[in-house]
């Protein structure tokens, strides 16, 4: 039986080091966000 | 710090600190939700075994049951999920929060009022009709240039930069909005910058010289319907006191068949009179054939006759389940909508920087008025409290700029044990003005409907992951 299905998210604590570079977009909700560098990807 | 709730007959757990979103079985539910209150997993073991018999009565025969080895399985996999550090993770983010204040500012968003002046006579217009509560103006190409020099001069690496125009109505200074293009175009190269343009129409300017202009130049365009004509029309009025939506349905409809792939949203205000607002949305996407929409609640002072009450909050937040659950089988259908609040991307969504410092209103992003005066954002242009400086002598107010720097999610004592803070940063500085008295404060109605939204946002991706698995079988 399954029990647990995790879905795919950014690792938040790794974006402490792959994060910060500031090229998204500003918003005016940070939760609809996408990272620039992950578009690119 | 762990949320959990159920939706649409997904259970749902939401790690805060790791970001992580699992969709589990009731017996996990129940698991993760006894570890929360503090009991130990002998505990928590001994109350899922008596309770298999329960969690078996509500499986269907012919499916496949619980036994007594479960629990321990359950409680071996949270383990395991604990050790990867995507449950029950811990925050280490608040001592980086207070780091901020030494950062650098870099200013990569400008939002220029070319306007304030308005073809149109919202009575719940924030901008009081467009003049933010001061005198009628256009920017002129000369203040223009000058924000866009400014915005390159202090944008030092970022290399996309954004401009929005904003109004009032923008496109009554059309021209003006053609040359800062143009000039902007002719800079680019030099300086290493990618500008952005966006626009905010009322679209009663919109000819056919604009949609081409647009569609050439500017990155999204923002297009301010409230839904069905009888809700729109009660406020979105003409000077002559007529409503504007025989107007600007055909405008926007010509506007967003001509677009293509481009981005465009339908923005829609939402208020006591309409808290129903999924049928607005439901007429634009049905009737009117768009498919990228946007309502949002009114921005009004308590006690006004098209304020939301608590009640219509209760009504609001069940709406954004009936739109999520409606938007899920529209997808399965082959005819899905876009609603902007529900756009969440959890594997290449915003780092932990962004969650934490929110829009950058104050900082990085800032409103310039047709004057050339500074403001922490659109919201807060006319108060004279918080002009920061101009775009001439730069920022000048620097104690009112370190206290937007610093007015992260962490800087608000409301937000501490908000499961939902790492997903609104704390929320609008300006909403919280309005609401508090107070750019630190909370506006608690908002934080209501946020935290519904984004329930609702996770359930989706819930069920997109669901879909995926059933097509890959």
């Amino acid at each position: 039986m399954k029990h647990i299905e995790t879905l795919n998210t950014r690792d938040m604590v790794k974006s402490l080091n792959d994060g910060g570079c500031g090229e998204c977009q500003t918003s005016c909700g940070i939760a609809n966000q996408q990272c620039e560098k992950a578009k690119k990807n | 710090m762990i949320h959990q709730y159920k939706l649409n007959g997904y259970n749902i757990v939401l790690d805060v600190f790791s970001g992580s979103v699992h969709v589990v079985d009731e017996m996990t539910y129940d698991a993760v939700a006894l570890l929360v209150l503090g009991k130990t997993h002998d505990e928590v073991r001994q109350a899922l075994v008596s309770n298999v018999p329960r969690y078996n009565s509500g499986i269907p025969d012919g499916e496949e049951k619980y036994t007594l080895e479960d629990p321990d399985e359950i409680l071996r996999q949270i383990d395991e999920l604990k050790e990867q550090g995507k449950l029950f993770a811990e925050d280490i983010y608040e001592p980086k929060a207070f780091d901020f204040k030494s950062r650098s500012t870099v200013v990569k968003a400008l939002c220029l009022h070319v306007a304030h002046t308005c073809n149109l006579n919202c009575s719940y217009c924030f901008a009081a009709q467009g003049k933010f509560h001061g005198k009628a103006g256009l920017m002129s190409f000369e203040t223009g240039k000058r924000s866009l020099d400014y915005l390159v001069e202090n944008s030092e690496t970022r290399r996309n930069l954004e401009v929005d125009f904003f109004g009032g109505e923008p496109l009554m200074n059309f021209e003006v909005c053609k040359q800062l293009v143009a000039y902007a175009r002719s800079i680019e190269k030099e300086h290493d910058k990618n500008f952005r343009f966006t626009l905010t129409t009322n679209g009663i300017g919109i000819t056919d010289e604009v949609i081409e202009w647009a569609n050439r130049e500017c990155y999204n365009v923002v297009l301010s319907l409230d839904g069905r004509k009888e809700v729109n029309d009660r406020f979105r009025k003409s000077i002559d006191g007529t409503g504007s939506y025989d107007i600007i349905v055909p405008k926007f409809q010509k506007f967003v068949k001509a677009r293509g792939d481009k981005n465009y949203y339908m923005r829609g205000t939402f208020t006591h009179y309409n808290p129903d607002f999924t049928r607005d949305l439901y007429h634009m996407a049905d009737d009117l054939g768009f498919t990228e929409l946007s309502m949002e609640p009114v921005v009004a002072a308590p006690g006004a006759d098209e304020a939301l009450t608590s009640d219509d909050i209760e009504i609001v937040k069940e709406q954004y389940e009936i739109l999520a659950k409606d938007m899920i089988r529209r997808r399965r259908q082959g005819h899905p909508i876009t609603f902007y609040h529900y756009m969440i991307d959890l594997s290449g969504g915003p780092c932990i920087y962004k969650r934490i410092s929110g829009c950058g209103s104050g900082t990085e992003y800032m409103a310039v008025t047709p004057w050339g005066d500074l403001y922490p954002c659109h919201q807060f242009v006319g108060d004279e409290r918080y002009k920061l400086g101009d775009i001439w002598n730069g920022v000048t107010n620097t104690e009112l700029r370190d206290e937007f720097k610093l007015c992260n999610v962490y800087a608000r004592p409301d937000c501490k044990d908000c499961w939902a803070k790492l997903y609104c940063s704390g929320g609008c500085a300006a909403n919280a003005l309005h609401a508090s008295g107070d750019i630190h404060g909370i506006y608690k109605d908002g934080c209501e409907v946020f935290k519904k939204r984004i329930e609702c946002a996770l359930m989706i991706k819930a069920s997109e992951n669901e879909d995926m698995e059933k097509a890959q079988q």
